[in-house]
């Protein structure tokens, strides 16, 4: 149910970014989705790709600092409130979130948004029992391809 | 604004020992090292090398002998401390002072009454020369504390007969409007601090020029020839440069006349000579080497030819000014690697032990040290690898503030500190060069 998430340190200058990216679109690898979180001297690049350990090979051979993640994937409902439903969910838990961002595509009337949480086993137990869609790797891959 | 000439024709000089023929001074000289001798005797560190190498006061026959003294290091301080190069009683001192170390452990310097009468003295000397006068007021904007330059001016200052006004280091704006409603006619502090006064007076709408000062006396970090020119565009004051060392008494080693060509060395007070550091050899006279000073009249803590790690030149021509001491020029370089950064010393290997405070950081940094407009910026680079990465920016800034709070702890000193990539610092083969000092302090 988990997603591997390849996480990038980046300096924060012209032209750090389009380097990795360029390396993993060398190596044939599609890009599913991404973030970047920055502060006026670094940022942190998030990746999630289906090849994720070749990406990561590439790119630590290209001299990157790669460290992988697990992330959960969740459709959440495109509507007022869809995602402050998951919230609750997972407040009524304790279980806390260290970042999320959505993903770039969207199927019928769902968004697809990506979490990370300390214990991400838990969390897709409880996100499952209260009834909410987790999104496994198979599943997202065929969709996007 | 009183200019360079009119004050050299004023020629004011607070003790006349400082106009006597070269002949009569070495003669004195040449008493107070044997003097020296007889006293530090009592010094276990000495006590033991002189009975080894068989020196007494009476096999001191000139002052080339001094060459057959041993020499003292900071390593051999630190080695001691506690006070352990006390060549008087516990009860004799009046005052302990301390200089910053590698350690973040300063090296205490102790004085007795009769050091510090001196000490006043050496300062009121080198005040007097740069203008100052009994009926003058003197804000001094240097820290107070175990540091010896605001004490040491303070009392100077107070030799002379002059007011003080210890508004101590920091709060510029209140050093602003102390001057202001004060009216005092001498700044001491650092040469940077000087500039970061006229910026903020700026900043406030006020016009530096128009500010009571005309004359500072600036040290206890190294600066330029070009510093001193805007200095005193900015402010509209002559500036003059002293120089010091805590572990010899502080500042009044030397301090400059108005003829502004090197700063004039206390060599009734200190025996100064010039050495190659490799050799520890003389260089020939008006030649760089490391500043090797015996401390001639020195009470509590007299030491024997310490390397000072400081680089200068020593002229021996006749001054403008009268005085027939010798001139020091600007410290132009260090024998170690010890910056001084915003006035405060600060070695690398206290930035490495920072650093090894907080693991994973160490294997490869570098340090760079610039003075973009004003004050000192010191910049610790640390190449992020696998172990202290993580994804998540919170334990990123986090790591970036426990780097700074630990180099303010070991170093006392706030550093920028910058996560960089893999392999964007230099490697070398041997040892690494971890030091970039780009302030371009060191030309001539």
């Amino acid at each position: 149910m988990k997603l591997q998430q390849l996480s990038l340190f980046l300096e924060n200058r012209p032209g750090r970014l389009g380097a990795p990216l360029e390396a993993i679109a060398a190596a044939g690898i599609n890009i599913l989705t991404l973030s970047l979180a920055d502060t006026a001297q670094f940022g942190i690049l998030r990746l999630i790709v289906q090849e994720w350990d070749q990406a990561k090979r590439v790119l630590e051979q290209a001299g990157w600092v790669v460290s992988l993640t697990e992330v959960v994937a969740v459709d959440v409902q495109d509507r007022p409130g869809g995602l402050a439903e998951v919230l609750k969910v997972l407040e009524g838990a304790d279980l806390n979130v260290e970042y999320m961002y959505a993903f770039s595509v969207r199927r019928g009337d769902e968004a697809m948004l990506i979490f990370r949480f300390e214990d991400p086993d838990r969390a897709i137990q409880v996100l499952k029992n209260a009834g909410l869609k987790v999104v496994n790797g198979d599943e997202l891959f065929r969709f996007v391809s | 604004m009183t200019t360079e000439a009119e004050l050299l024709a004023e020629r004011r000089i607070w003790d006349p020992i400082e106009t006597r023929p070269p002949e009569a001074l070495r003669a004195l000289q040449l008493e107070r090292l044997r003097a020296l001798v007889e006293r530090v005797s009592r010094v276990p560190f000495y006590r033991d090398q002189f009975q080894r190498h068989e020196i007494t006061p009476q096999r001191i026959r000139s002052l080339d002998d001094i060459r057959r003294l041993p020499i003292t290091t900071k390593e051999d301080l630190r080695r001691h401390q506690p006070l352990g190069f006390l060549a008087v009683a516990r009860r004799e001192l009046a005052r302990i002072h301390g200089s910053s170390g590698t350690t973040g452990r300063p090296t205490f310097v102790a004085y007795t009454a009769g050091d510090l009468k001196t000490w006043s003295d050496l300062c009121a000397r080198f005040l007097v020369a740069g203008g100052l006068r009994p009926e003058h007021t003197a804000q001094v904007a240097f820290g107070y504390g175990l540091f010896t330059g605001g004490f040491g001016l303070h009392y100077g200052i107070e030799r002379v007969g002059a007011a003080v006004i210890p508004a101590a280091s920091g709060n510029t704006r209140r050093q602003i409007d102390i001057m202001r409603e004060l009216d005092p006619e001498v700044l001491i502090c650092t040469p940077s601090y000087a500039l970061t006064i006229a910026d903020t007076a700026r900043e406030l709408g006020i016009d530096p020029r128009s500010l009571p000062i005309r004359y500072g006396h600036f040290g206890g970090e190294p600066w330029t020839e070009d510093m001193r020119h805007q200095i005193e565009a900015e402010l509209g004051i002559l500036a003059f440069n002293n120089y010091g060392l805590s572990e010899v008494i502080g500042p009044g080693v030397s301090g400059e006349c108005p003829a502004r060509t090197g700063m004039h060395l206390q060599e009734d007070h200190f025996l100064v000579e010039c050495l190659d550091p490799e050799t520890l050899e003389p260089v020939p006279e008006g030649q760089p080497g490391e500043l090797v000073i015996t401390t001639l009249t020195r009470e509590a803590m007299p030491l024997v030819r310490y390397r000072t790690r400081d680089i200068a030149r020593i002229e021996r021509s006749p001054c403008r000014c009268g005085r027939q001491t010798a001139r020091m020029s600007r410290v132009t370089g260090r024998t170690d690697d010890m910056l001084i950064i915003r006035g405060v010393n600060v070695f690398p290997s206290q930035i490495e032990e920072a650093l090894l405070r907080v693991e994973g950081t160490t294997p490869h940094y570098v340090i760079e040290v610039d003075r973009p407009e004003r004050l000192d910026i010191l910049t610790v680079k640390v190449e992020i690898h696998p172990e202290i990465f993580s994804d998540r920016m919170d334990r990123m800034q986090s790591l970036r503030e426990r780097i700074g709070s630990e180099i303010q702890s070991v170093a006392g000193i706030r550093a920028h500190v910058e996560l960089v990539e893999p392999r964007s610092i230099e490697r070398f083969v041997g040892k690494a060069k971890r030091v970039l000092d780009r302030r371009g302090l060191h030309e001539g």
